[in-house]
């Protein structure tokens, strides 16, 4: 908490400074565009009827903050949270794969790593195979996965919550397997010494020791399940979620709309990295541990 | 000692292959064939049946034996192999005629594989050179075997080729196409990663430099730069595509974006990861500020930088490829994926996947191979 207090006078500082650059490269990109429409209608506005007007085109090449504000507010608040064109809406859909992939890929990764720890063919055979992979463009794939559910009728949250599974399992699997290792030898040996069997050097010694790394991979794994979420959501012409709504503004040329999404999809992941910390926090809590 | 070791999985193996044996036919033309035997009818494994049973059977009895573990491994080997290379061989052409004992004798083979990589993994060889050995092998054969479950269940079963193509009909794709895939690759990572690659590692590098150097700054971005890693950045693509045009500077800059936190977040930490006694050396030394972070600070911060420069290697191929969903000029990777899934040409999406995973593993490896040259003094590699 003191470390919160000592910097929240800087990142306010700085938060200031971006949306004062923010308005200042609104005014200049829109101002082409706005000089040409004045021309063309033989208007001639002073310096500041023309900074408003280009702060308030219906198109802007950069919206200003206000903006994004208000279409954020009115599309979260002041529509009905069933509507096409209600951001809740989308961004429930696109929450919902995305939990789905989350809760799979979290279950898949410890399953996965529960496995490598305990059997040695696995984990020499496995887990180079793992590792290489982080180093592959996963991403690439979501589309062909969503195109190709669809070819046999696989529509709808499914083929989004595969990708997201793809995403997450892969961080989970990779801190798990540290996670179940963490453990000491000393620990190791004391449990030996107290004639603990395998199942029970598991669950009472290894289990609690990797719950730390647990949190911590799905902190990373719950922001790639989102990105999967929407990603896969890009190429089918999706109808629903800040994917589509991302997509269907860069048809449209509806820049205030993807502005907007974005600051839906960000607020999601806020959100949920949020969320997974405290549950970590908490089940630490309730574990014994002491807080940091 | 013993002259014969058990092992479930050879056993198991055995026990798989009289099932198939009994039951006969291992596709639906074979079945044909016997039952009516005046017809010529062709039919997969028409002489090389006999070879498959004579290459399991014997493979799995010897490696019981009591020979060196490294001589069972090879028979072990060459028994699966040779026997999924012929299982595989005689389906092609006879797509989704398979029966229950052409599954039995690939699982077979495939227990042989496992049994063989479970001696490989407990060998424990003396030369280093042996040992990096076994540590490539053993992942090979696991994703030799993926291959071959894959190519074998589909074209077994006679998978729909849009759903998912068999890998040999992923390698004759990539093999016919290598000039369209090599123009993609130059316009997606030649022009677009590495450009954004370039700027967004040193634009990050620079900004933590300076929050370094202001300690306002540095509590000011860092919380910033935390926050922003687990947002969805890629969804910028479509206003930089509208900023930037069609061409690879769009992609480049989401590159920028996505590339500029990681490695601002990674060299805050690094520059702090110096040691007090180090920095005191330093200033009795009477070095200013640029001479320690120049001779001191930043080689300290290297493995923190090379981390990022890692992380980042993969952020940038997806960056950009996700990039080119929402408008590119007709080359590049993420072009030909989502114009090819569109016209259902899955093979081609799937090989240009291969080349992506090879492009993203060489970058990485480059990345390695750098941080091993710089930071030769580091424990974690000192130690390999």
């Amino acid at each position: 908490m003191r470390w919160a207090g000592k910097s929240i006078i800087p990142v306010l500082t700085i938060l200031a400074v971006l949306i004062a650059v923010w308005y200042v490269a609104a005014i200049s990109m829109n101002a082409p565009f706005q000089r040409d429409t004045n021309a063309r209608g033989g208007v001639q506005p002073g310096t500041w009827e023309f900074i408003g007007q280009t702060l308030s085109q219906p198109k802007p090449t950069l919206p200003a903050p206000h903006q994004v504000a208000v279409n954020v507010f009115e599309s979260t608040f002041l529509r009905k949270v069933t509507s096409n064109r209600s951001l809740v809406y989308h961004s429930w859909v696109t929450l919902s794969s995305t939990l789905a992939g989350f809760g799979l890929g979290t279950a898949l990764g410890i399953l996965i790593a529960v496995g490598i720890v305990h059997i040695r063919a696995l984990d020499r055979s496995l887990m180079p195979w793992i590792i290489a992979s982080q180093t592959i463009p996963i991403l690439a794939i979501a589309p062909m996965i969503v195109v190709v559910l669809a070819a046999v009728n696989v529509t709808g949250l499914v083929p989004k919550a595969l990708i997201s599974t793809y995403l997450s399992f892969f961080p989970v699997a990779v801190g798990m397997v540290k996670g179940l290792r963490s453990p000491e030898l000393l620990h190791l040996d004391l449990m030996r010494t107290y004639n603990a069997s395998a199942a029970q050097i598991f669950w009472r010694l290894r289990v609690p020791a990797s719950v730390p790394f647990l949190f911590a991979s799905m902190k990373v794994a719950v922001a790639a399940s989102l990105v999967g979420a929407i990603v896969g959501e890009l190429p089918t012409g999706a109808v629903a979620g800040i994917g589509s709504k991302l997509l269907a503004g860069a048809y449209y040329s509806q820049t205030i709309d993807i502005w907007a999404a974005l600051v839906a999809g960000s607020v999601v992941a806020a959100l949920l990295v949020t969320l997974v910390g405290v549950a970590g926090r908490v089940v630490e809590r309730s574990m014994g541990a002491q807080p940091s | 000692m013993r002259w014969f070791t058990p092992s479930w999985q050879v056993l198991v193996a055995i026990v798989l292959c009289v099932v198939a044996a009994v039951l006969g036919p291992a596709s639906g033309p074979e079945a044909g064939a016997l039952a009516d035997p005046t017809a010529t009818i062709i039919y997969p494994y028409f002489t090389t049946k006999d070879y498959i049973f004579g290459l399991i059977f014997p493979a799995g009895a010897i490696s019981m034996m009591r020979i060196p573990a490294v001589a069972a491994a090879l028979v072990l080997f060459i028994g699966a192999h040779g026997a999924a290379w012929l299982l595989l061989s005689g389906i092609a052409g006879f797509e989704g005629t398979a029966l229950a004992p052409f599954y039995l004798l690939l699982a077979a083979a495939w227990l042989l594989a496992w049994r063989c990589v479970t001696i490989l993994s407990s060998l424990a060889p003396a030369g280093r050179g042996e040992r990096m050995l076994l540590r490539l092998l053993i992942p090979a054969i696991f994703g030799l075997w993926l291959l071959i479950i894959w190519e074998a269940v589909t074209r077994g079963a006679g998978v729909p080729f849009v759903l998912l193509p068999p890998p040999s009909a992923i390698a004759a794709r990539i093999a016919n196409s290598l000039p369209i895939l090599a123009a993609d690759v130059k316009q997606t990572i030649l022009k677009a990663v590495l450009a954004g690659y370039v700027i967004g590692c040193g634009a990050g590098l620079a900004a933590a430099i300076l929050a370094d150097r202001f300690g306002f700054l540095r509590r000011g971005l860092l919380p910033i730069g935390n926050m922003v890693s687990a947002l969805p950045i890629i969804g910028i693509a479509p206003i930089m595509v509208m900023w930037f045009g069609f061409d690879w500077h769009s992609k480049a800059a989401v590159v920028v974006v996505m590339t500029f936190f990681p490695m601002l977040v990674n060299t805050v930490t690094g520059l702090a990861a110096s040691g007090h006694m180090e920095r005191d050396l330093m200033r009795t030394y009477a070095a200013g500020y640029w001479q320690t972070l120049v001779k001191l600070r930043l080689p300290a911060a290297a493995p923190f930088i090379f981390n990022a420069l890692k992380i980042n290697s993969t952020l940038a191929l997806i960056g950009a490829i996700v990039a080119e969903f929402f408008g590119t000029p007709v080359v590049g990777m993420g072009f030909r994926i989502s114009t090819e899934v569109g016209r259902m040409n899955i093979d081609m999406v799937w090989a240009e996947i291969a080349v992506a995973a090879v492009a993203g593993s060489v970058f990485y490896g480059v990345v390695s191979l750098f941080e091993r040259a710089a930071t030769f003094w580091h424990p974690s590699v000192r130690g390999g």
